[in-house]
């Protein structure tokens, strides 16, 4: 007959306000707890550091303390990315390399996905998938660029084709491993409450691997800029790692920190997409970093 | 007086040797038990003596465990463990529906939270509970399949002590108004007593002692006759109350 009484963990509080009770007698004495995780996030905190970083160059520059050939003052690299923007080819450049690089992740990513669940879910699709991938994986990409150029030219495609292998293989092993490492409490909790196999995989497979999926496709992220600098930097007649190559035969270094700020702003974007994305979908884990 | 003895006459399972091995191993020896529908029964038993590969075996989940014997159990089986098993990326409610379909579904699962106490936690992530309230969730999971067996593991073996008086008063009352059958698998003499209306024994692989207790509930365990039965227990686990 206690069955409506209130539960017990209602006096449960944030960190730790139960010694409130003992300050309530002694109002001199603070009874808390120092707490071990790191405590409240600073607004914009991410930004912090590179501000830091930013601030410094630009007291060097004006100090003299840095050679002008080599590094290029804060302001000579702006002027010189607007009058890129608004004279000379950036716009399309840029265009270019975003498209290589979004064609590249999408296929990459649908390919590790498709794989992965192949190769996940059914003992013949991991027969044929997992002990290829594997072999893949022992071969660094960028390795392949030699061949590639010989089988599709070296044109757009070859590059994609790059993007796509370097951006499948973490997306590919994060997920495999996470559908296959599911928890048996949860396979066992599925068939005591008489799952369908279609139910079992939308309702509990997916859903447990979906951290590991994220961990793939951050890496993958990182991957595919990786992949696209290179790719960029050895043989291309258009895209950013071109105007940076250019740049290099002139000694234009301002050109190339323009360059590389972009790849820059293009890293951090795409990993804060993810990162939203990833904080929105696992919204149930309670970590520190929450 | 037991209320419900005239339900007691179908068994809702029936176990005839019931053999099961694990590396050549016996664990359970040729088991012959009826359980009949609407019975709250306990087993006990040491760690190891079994008690969980039988509960197992009737729920079905003894998957490429060596073995023979005959099980009938009934359709419709639920199964509470002594983690509450909560998905944790499913609120309450979906958790308390997993695997429930229909368009009543939502309602029905809303119901069985009222009864176990956690009307408007529906919302809430498995990770916000605590013990008990998850511990409450698993319960309302397995209610609201309206089970005729519920089996359970050690439910409340990692729940503190006086979260475990409020669950066992909790348990009887569900059982008084569900009267599914009940197998409550536990190494708690005392959680057997208070709770069971039929405590088993399980010993080398046998049922060492069937005992039946017809005292009113709510049960105390001061109860003398209640104590009485404690001693016979204790020494079929062949424990006596000084060695212990």
């Amino acid at each position: 007959m206690t069955t409506t009484a209130p539960s017990t963990s209602a006096s449960r509080t944030a960190d730790g306000t139960a010694a409130s009770t003992g300050t309530g007698a002694r109002p001199g004495r603070k009874r808390s707890r120092r707490t071990l995780t790191p405590g409240r996030r600073v607004p914009a905190g991410r930004l912090i550091g590179p501000a830091v970083v930013l601030a410094l160059w630009a007291a060097g520059s004006a100090a003299g303390q840095l050679d002008p050939g080599a590094i290029p003052a804060p302001w000579t690299v702006a002027r010189t990315a607007v009058r890129l923007w608004t004279e000379g080819t950036l716009p399309s450049d840029i265009a270019t390399s975003l498209r290589r690089a979004a064609l590249g992740f999408a296929i990459g990513l649908t390919a590790g996905v498709v794989l992965a669940l192949a190769s996940g879910l059914s003992r013949i699709g991991e027969a044929l998938i997992d002990g290829t991938v594997q072999l893949n994986r022992a071969v660094p990409t960028l390795g392949l660029i030699p061949l590639f150029i010989l089988w599709l030219g070296i044109g757009e495609t070859f590059k994609i084709a790059i993007i796509a292998i370097v951006v499948y293989i973490p997306v590919y092993l994060n997920t495999h491993a996470a559908l296959s490492g599911i928890d048996t409490r949860f396979v066992e909790l599925a068939e005591v409450q008489g799952l369908s196999r279609p139910q079992f995989i939308r309702q509990v497979v997916i859903p447990g691997a979906l951290p590991g999926f994220f961990v793939g496709l951050r890496l993958a992220v990182t991957g595919s800029w990786l992949g696209l600098v290179v790719l960029e930097q050895i043989n291309a007649t258009s895209g950013l790692g071109y105007l940076m190559f250019q740049a290099q035969n002139y000694g234009q270094t301002d050109i190339i920190l323009v360059g590389l700020l972009i790849y820059g702003v293009f890293g951090l974007v795409s990993d804060s997409v993810v990162r939203l994305i990833e904080r929105r979908v696992l919204s149930w884990r309670r970590t520190l970093s929450v | 007086m037991a209320p419900h003895t005239e339900r007691l006459t179908r068994p809702a399972v029936r176990l005839r040797g019931l053999t099961r091995s694990f590396a050549g191993r016996t664990v359970l020896d040729g088991i012959d038990l009826d359980l009949p529908a609407g019975q709250f029964t306990a087993l006990l038993g040491h760690s190891g003596s079994g008690k969980s590969t039988l509960l197992r075996a009737v729920a079905g989940l003894d998957h490429g465990v060596e073995g023979s014997g005959e099980i009938s159990a009934p359709e419709r089986v639920s199964v509470v463990f002594q983690d509450s098993r909560l998905l944790p990326w499913r609120r309450v409610l979906p958790n308390v529906l997993l695997g429930t379909d229909g368009k009543d579904a939502a309602e029905r699962g809303r119901a069985a939270l009222a009864e176990v106490g956690l009307a408007g936690r529906e919302r809430a992530w498995p990770s916000e509970l605590s013990g008990g309230e998850a511990q409450r969730a698993a319960l309302a999971r397995s209610l609201v399949r309206e089970p005729e067996l519920l089996l359970a593991d050690e439910p409340f073996g990692a729940l503190d002590a006086l979260t475990k008086i409020r669950m066992h008063g909790l348990l009887r009352d569900l059982w008084q108004r569900h009267r599914p059958s009940v197998l409550l698998v536990t190494h708690d003499v005392d959680e057997a007593l208070v709770l069971a209306d039929r405590i088993l024994v399980l010993d080398s692989g046998r049922i060492g002692l069937d005992l039946a207790l017809d005292r009113p509930h709510p049960r105390s365990p001061r109860d003398p006759v209640l104590g009485a039965c404690r001693e016979r227990l204790l020494a079929a686990l062949g424990v006596t109350e000084e060695a212990a």
